[in-house]
């Protein structure tokens, strides 16, 4: 317990650090929303100059900063200037449906993995093992861009899936039945193109661990007495195989945290890419940080889940340091 | 030794690829901004070898391009329109290497015809030449930028290694916080602090360091453990006892034990900033138009469109796929070694 909860201190520390880092580099940022106003002849310099103070615009860095932090421990995630809104309300929503997005590829990806990877290693240099090797490689070699572009092509020729967004016009209107047919039919193509991204990593990584596992005198051991392949994968492999793997599953979040702001942007999903690059064009500095350590809180979270859950399924990592 | 074969094929098709990318202006038949505005979103020239009543003929010829035909039906106008191809033609000129001026192209077609191998975009440019110009950026840029995070992970793994002690501890816990953040995050985040609107070659040199500074954490870890456990080996210790000094021992004895570590993380690196570039030139916060890069060339597949209705314009992004495929490839061939020595 006394690992966990260094862990989890660990991991405050590591959020603190990446605030301080994120707002550093969006100060050193030449300009902010409010300078490019002066830009437009309608607005006074006076007006700019009040609006400065009234965001806290004028005053120094750590008093900004602390004023931040203090206001994020409130739930406060400080102003949006474009939309004009508290940025926790917009990007609750955002992040709500990036994380949906997030979530069902991940079980996707790992639903489809953990199978294609077993057996592959089970018929190690097998047909079936060749076809996915050439299988990964080419899925590895394909740009996180293109899949989503595609899909989006098949999704408009074959007009059986709808294109862009997450709801219909009419969503409100639909019944609940209708409401989650509409939801799963939008979701389904930005859903298998993210899984995508992060198959082939997947796949490459449970068939090493795998293969890793029945290397070890144990199973050896277990073969030479006669027990069945099989009875062997099922019974014992997996379980001494799951370290790897569930590393691994903390690690899948960032990339496919990272995969979700291509597929966003390009399946026109609402979630936190479209509006992240909004922002980057126009200088809405609290709306980059707040996505930016959104992302980082989940793949801190994810990483310290998986560290738990190692902790508590293996005996052996109990006697760290 | 198998491998090594392997490793000689793969650097050989890399080097030719990026050899060819330097003579763009030679293999391409127009420059990257000439634009006809006629032709928007051509499809890709067919090239011919029999003509419309029949005969062969040796020399390959195309067909006038109308402006606004969109099927692959040849009217009876174009069928009298006929250019021939050439090679080794007098054309545009154009800079090779940013030195010596040349008009020689590898190919073109007879005027008036023109020759669009993958089509044009929608201001009429040739893709084909566009692909072979932005593959100057595209191919440049990730090689500049594993060139700074390398350097940079050199130089804070080797310190941190070397050091121990409060110059560790600073490096490392800098480096977590590198780590942490989701890597697109951070390129944007990075981004996000910089201006938007600039120069052609601002824009190059700061994607390039903004791609290079983001990723220096990884490769500086791996290159701290190397000399960590360098540090400890007998050679150096033997060369300690003679009286070597700090520098002399890392630039001697300990840098040179991490070249296999840079060499690997060097083809792993590669392809992820081709990526990035492109990620970034496509959402329009990379290198901006008119110069042509591969990221910037698909971008207008953004438009639903235009995805649709012309494939060609997402060659840019399909191309990518056998570059990646041979780093992968030697990052794989290089690792080889390492594991089986293990």
């Amino acid at each position: 317990m006394v690992y966990l909860a260094r862990r989890l201190l660990h991991t405050l520390f590591l959020l603190v650090g990446v605030s301080i880092l994120s707002f550093l580099f969006l100060e050193l940022a030449p300009g902010d929303y409010v300078s490019e106003m002066l830009l437009n002849p309608q607005v006074s310099p006076e007006t700019v100059a009040a609006m400065r103070a009234q965001y806290g615009l004028d005053r120094p860095l750590p008093v900004r900063y602390f004023d931040w932090i203090k206001a994020v421990a409130h739930g406060d995630l400080g102003y949006s200037f474009a939309y004009n809104l508290p940025v926790a309300s917009l990007l609750g929503e955002r992040a709500r449906n990036t994380l949906f997005l997030t979530i069902a590829a991940a079980v996707l990806a790992w639903l489809l993995a953990l199978p294609l990877g077993v057996l592959a290693a089970e018929h190690r240099g097998g047909w079936f093992d060749s076809i996915l090797g050439v299988g990964t490689s080419t899925l590895l070699a394909t740009p996180d861009l293109l899949l989503p572009l595609v899909l989006v092509i098949f999704a408009v020729r074959s007009g059986r899936f709808p294109v862009g967004g997450m709801t219909s016009l009419d969503y409100a209107d639909l019944s609940a039945a209708g409401k989650l047919h509409d939801l799963v039919s939008h979701a389904t193509l930005p859903v298998i193109a993210l899984a995508l991204t992060t198959l082939p990593v997947l796949v490459r990584h449970v068939r090493a661990s795998v293969l890793d596992a029945l290397a070890t005198p144990s199973l050896v051991t277990a073969r030479a007495y006669g027990i069945r392949k099989h009875g062997i994968l099922l019974r014992h492999t997996l379980r001494l195989a799951a370290n790897p793997i569930i590393t691994l599953g903390g690690l899948s979040i960032a990339t496919l945290l990272s995969s979700s702001l291509l597929v966003e942007v390009i399946m026109s999903w609402p979630g936190l890419g479209p509006m992240l690059l909004e922002a980057i064009l126009g200088r809405d500095f609290y709306v980059v940080i707040g996505a930016v350590m959104f992302s980082t809180v989940l793949l801190t979270m994810g990483n310290f889940t998986a560290d738990a859950l190692l902790y508590l399924m293996d005996p052996r990592t109990r006697v760290r340091p | 030794m198998r491998h090594k074969k392997t490793i000689r094929w793969l650097v050989g098709f890399l080097l030719l690829l990026h050899l060819a990318a330097l003579l763009a202006g030679f293999l391409a038949p127009y420059s990257p901004t000439t634009q006809e505005r006629e032709f928007p979103y051509a499809a890709p020239t067919r090239i011919h070898f029999v003509d419309g009543s029949g005969h062969f003929h040796l020399r390959p010829f195309v067909y006038g391009v109308e402006p606004s035909s969109s099927d692959s039906q040849i009217s009876a106008d174009q069928l009298a329109n006929v250019h021939s191809l050439r090679f080794m033609v007098p054309g545009e000129r154009y800079p090779v290497a940013g030195w010596w001026k040349s008009n020689l192209h590898l190919f073109g077609v007879d005027a008036p015809g023109k020759l669009f191998l993958l089509g044009t975009d929608g201001y009429g440019r040739d893709q084909f030449s566009r692909l072979w110009f932005g593959s100057q950026i595209s191919l440049v840029t990730p090689l500049v930028a594993t060139v700074i995070s390398l350097g940079m992970g050199v130089t804070l793994g080797a310190m941190a290694g070397f050091w121990g002690g409060w110059v560790d501890e600073l490096i490392m816990r800098i480096a977590e916080l590198f780590v942490a953040i989701p890597w697109l995050y951070l390129l944007f985040a990075v981004r996000a602090a910089l201006p938007l609107s600039i120069s052609p070659v601002g824009a190059f040199l700061l994607l390039v360091t903004v791609i290079g500074t983001v990723g220096w954490a990884r490769p500086a870890r791996l290159i701290r453990s190397v000399v960590l456990t360098t540090r400890q080996q007998d050679f150096v210790l033997a060369a300690r006892a003679a009286g070597a000094t700090s520098g002399s021992i890392l630039w001697q004895h300990i840098l040179p034990q991490t070249w296999g570590v840079v060499v690997t993380q060097a083809a792993i690196l590669i392809p992820q900033y081709l990526l990035a570039e492109v990620t970034l030139s496509f959402l329009g916060i990379g290198v901006p138009e008119p110069t042509p890069s591969w990221g910037n060339m698909a971008g207008s597949v953004q438009q639903y469109s235009i995805l649709t209705s012309y494939w060609w314009m997402l060659i840019p992004v399909i191309v990518i796929i056998p570059v990646m495929y041979v780093y992968d490839r030697l990052a794989a061939a290089l690792h080889e070694p390492v594991k089986s020595s293990a």
